[in-house]
């Protein structure tokens, strides 16, 4: 199987995942638009899902291709919960800027 | 059958209870009346089929259900009929019924709901004081013995938003715990000792014993006892709450505080006739408590005005008769003075109800006098009641109370013989005065026409009416009566019938003659003395009266203020528990302990929270900050070579 292009080792994936979940945690604690946090929410899972596809192949089990179908499930249901939410939120307030839903405190 | 004696006045209750504020009066009176009625003939049954049975033989048992089994600890809900039950149920039932037709009339001017409910409740009062009589076994018994107190709680404050009624429904109710307290010791103990609850079980065994030559366990057992008697039946030193009790309605007076339920105490030391002979230092302080109680009322009752109060402190006084009785060991006598008692006593005091419904609530004899002519049924009812409780020949009082002295005299005390001598000077003197002072002579000044409903419907306001027909009836019915039941007693054919329930022992032979001649003298002359003192001093010459007031100022004023009891009482027990509450337990305890645990935790938890919850933003980015630095963390912690 050699040729040109490099078989990509685990070690590969692995960086690339924790690339995408860096980018995607400096996305949730830097934009100031709430939608942008819910995209940034989702690389984040993305880049676990990578994660456990390329363990599992690594390992030869399917495991990881099996976790990753419940965790993209349980990422559909937030997006629709999570952009239900910040429809409500819209509505409320006329903003999409996180900082400004601070009502939840003592 | 037994069982249908109470049922039928429970019967009665459950329906004027539930339906009563519904009906109108008549049929409200109906019921309560029929029910008590129904009841005496089942009695009156009973006691004919008691009496057809062999003198020694004589009692009906009846096995409602078992009531509480533990282990080999059995008690049955059970009835029994014996000579002693039978007076009772009788008595009870007899002079209930005519107190509860007297009712009729004499509440007639209440509410439907509140006629219903006075009629519900002496139903009630019925049904638990039968259970109390009727019961075989001390918890049966117990169970009458808390309900007869709960109902009279009931009828004392049954005008309950005067605030003087309330409180003394309320006073009667506690003075009452107290002496219950001690009762229900006394029965623990016998039950500890004797390893039964039933009567007749714990006579057989207390019989194969010998007498206490020294304080033991039956002196404590019947002293308990004795101090639950004291309660119910009002005696030294629990006796206060009788005169106050007065509040309630005068039948309810009649039936309940003077001719039935207070007269529960005594029927309970007869009914252990056997446990307190074997006790003699119970005895002794039996009698002497006795005769106490019945000097120190008779001589309070000797200056009341009210006439009800007067009556009270003269029902008091016979109670102290009653145990002097029992404690000299007559049972028989004083039974049969509970007997005659219940008939001179209830005419008494529904003829000072006749004259109270007639004056439109006036209960100051000062403000009566001259009533003999307006009121001439309630007059000649009421003087054969005082001649009776006077002890005038040939009239019931005389039979019983000189039973009770001669027995007394016999049995070699004496001094306790003298004292009873003196006190029945005493009540003849204070039962005619009341006479002389209600219906003789001329209406005080202070007496003004009276305005009630009654004047409403008779336009010469002025016109006193004379008992309506209810009211006579039962009014001539006990008059008859007070004159004729001693003659039960005649040659000792009263105590005969009673001796089997003082039995498996006999416990005294009785005397088959009505005492001796000479002492039957005396106590006639005591009392013909104690009438024409009272003849003297508030008929002919009512200055005369004052005058000894006056001499006697000092001791004048104690008797008014009956001996201060009350106020010592109050300084002594009352005051105490109530500074002990309000500063130690309520300001002491409470607020300064109890409250300051509480306080402390809170404030702890609050002042915690004040630094915790500025943890709580509200700013979605620095939970997510919060939650990162946290994986982040333990992460770290765990992957850290």
């Amino acid at each position: 199987m050699s040729g040109l292009v490099p078989t990509p080792a685990l070690s590969h994936y692995l960086i690339l995942s924790a690339v995408l979940f860096t980018i995607g945690a400096a996305g949730v604690f830097v934009r100031r638009n709430i939608i942008t946090v819910l995209l940034s929410i989702e690389i984040m899972l993305n880049a676990v899902n990578l994660t456990f596809v390329a363990v599992g192949r690594y390992r030869g089990t399917v495991d990881g291709q099996i976790i990753t179908f419940f965790v993209m499930t349980v990422a559909a249901a937030e997006a629709a919960v999570g952009l239900a939410i910040v429809i409500g939120l819209f509505r409320h307030k006329e903003s999409l800027n996180p900082d400004s839903f601070t009502a939840l405190k003592w | 059958m037994l069982l249908l004696i109470p049922l039928l006045p429970l019967v009665g209750f459950l329906l004027n209870a539930s339906f009563g504020r519904r009906v109108t009066k008549p049929v409200a009176g109906a019921i309560a009346c029929g029910a008590m009625v129904a009841s005496f003939l089942v009695s009156a049954a009973a006691v004919v089929q008691l009496v057809g049975l062999p003198a020694d033989a004589r009692a009906i048992s009846q096995q409602v259900f078992t009531w509480i089994t533990s282990g080999d600890f059995a008690v049955a809900f059970s009835l029994r009929v014996d000579p002693l039950s039978a007076v009772m149920i009788l008595v009870v039932t007899g002079i209930g019924s005519l107190i509860h037709i007297y009712s009729t009339a004499y509440m007639h001017e209440e509410r439907d709901s509140e006629y219903a409910r006075y009629f519900s409740y002496l139903n009630l009062f019925a049904a638990f004081m039968l259970v109390l009589v009727l019961g075989s076994n001390f918890l049966v018994m117990f169970v009458g013995w808390e309900g007869v107190g709960l109902c009279s709680y009931l009828l004392i404050g049954f005008w309950f938003e005067k605030k003087s009624a309330s409180d003394a429904g309320k006073k009667a109710f506690i003075v009452n715990r107290i002496g219950d307290f001690g009762f229900i010791l006394g029965v623990l103990l016998a039950f500890v000792q004797f390893g039964t609850l039933d009567f007749q079980q714990i006579a057989r065994a207390a019989s194969q014993l010998g007498p206490e030559a020294s304080f033991g366990t039956l002196s404590l057992i019947t002293l308990l006892l004795f101090v639950g008697a004291t309660g119910k039946s009002a005696q030294i030193p629990l006796y206060i709450w009788l005169p106050d009790a007065m509040e309630g309605p005068t039948p309810v007076s009649a039936l309940i505080h003077a001719a039935t339920m207070v007269t529960a105490g005594v029927y309970m030391i007869g009914r252990n006739a056997v446990l307190f002979s074997h006790a003699p230092q119970t005895l002794t302080i039996v009698a002497v408590i006795g005769v106490l109680t019945a000097l120190m009322a008779g001589t309070i009752g000797l200056v009341q005005n009210d006439i009800k109060r007067v009556l009270a402190y003269s029902t008091v006084s016979q109670l102290g008769y009653m145990f002097l009785a029992m404690g000299v060991g007559a049972y028989g006598a004083g039974i049969f003075h509970l007997y005659t008692h219940a008939f001179f006593k209830a005419l008494l005091f529904l003829g000072s109800g006749a004259v109270i419904h007639a004056l439109a609530g006036e209960q100051d004899l000062r403000h009566m006098g001259g009533l003999r002519k307006e009121l001439p049924i309630t007059y000649w009812t009421f003087l054969i009641g005082a001649l009776a409780i006077s002890g005038v020949p040939g009239l019931a009082g005389f039979f019983s109370k000189d039973e009770i002295l001669g027995r007394t005299f016999t049995s070699g005390h004496t001094i306790l013989w003298g004292v009873g001598l003196l006190t029945s000077l005493l009540t003849a003197t204070y039962m005619f005065r009341v006479v002389f002072l209600a219906f003789h002579g001329n209406r005080a000044e202070q007496a003004r026409p009276l305005h009630d409903a009654h004047d409403a419907h008779d336009p010469h306001g002025a016109h006193l009416h004379d008992a309506p027909p209810a009211m006579a009836f039962a009014l001539i019915v006990l008059a008859i009566g007070s004159v004729l039941a001693g003659y039960a007693g005649l040659g000792g054919r009263f105590e005969h019938f009673l001796e089997p329930s003082f039995a498996p022992q006999a416990v005294e032979a009785v005397a088959d003659t009505t005492g001796e001649l000479t002492l039957v003298f005396v106590s006639v002359l005591v009392a013909v003395g104690g009438i024409l003192f009272a003849t003297f001093f508030f008929w002919k010459d009512k200055a005369a009266a004052d005058r000894m007031a006056q001499r006697f100022s000092g001791l004048h004023r104690v008797l008014m203020n009956k001996y201060y009891v009350d106020e010592v009482y109050d300084a002594a027990i009352v005051q105490p528990i109530r500074i002990v509450s309000e500063y130690g337990l309520w300001k002491g305890l409470d607020v300064s302990v109890i409250d300051r645990i509480v306080n402390g935790v809170a404030e702890t938890v609050d002042g915690a929270s004040v630094l915790l919850r500025r943890l709580q933003t509200g700013s979605v980015r620095a939970y997510a900050a919060s939650l990162f630095l946290g994986v982040v963390l333990i992460l770290g912690y765990y992957l850290w070579p």
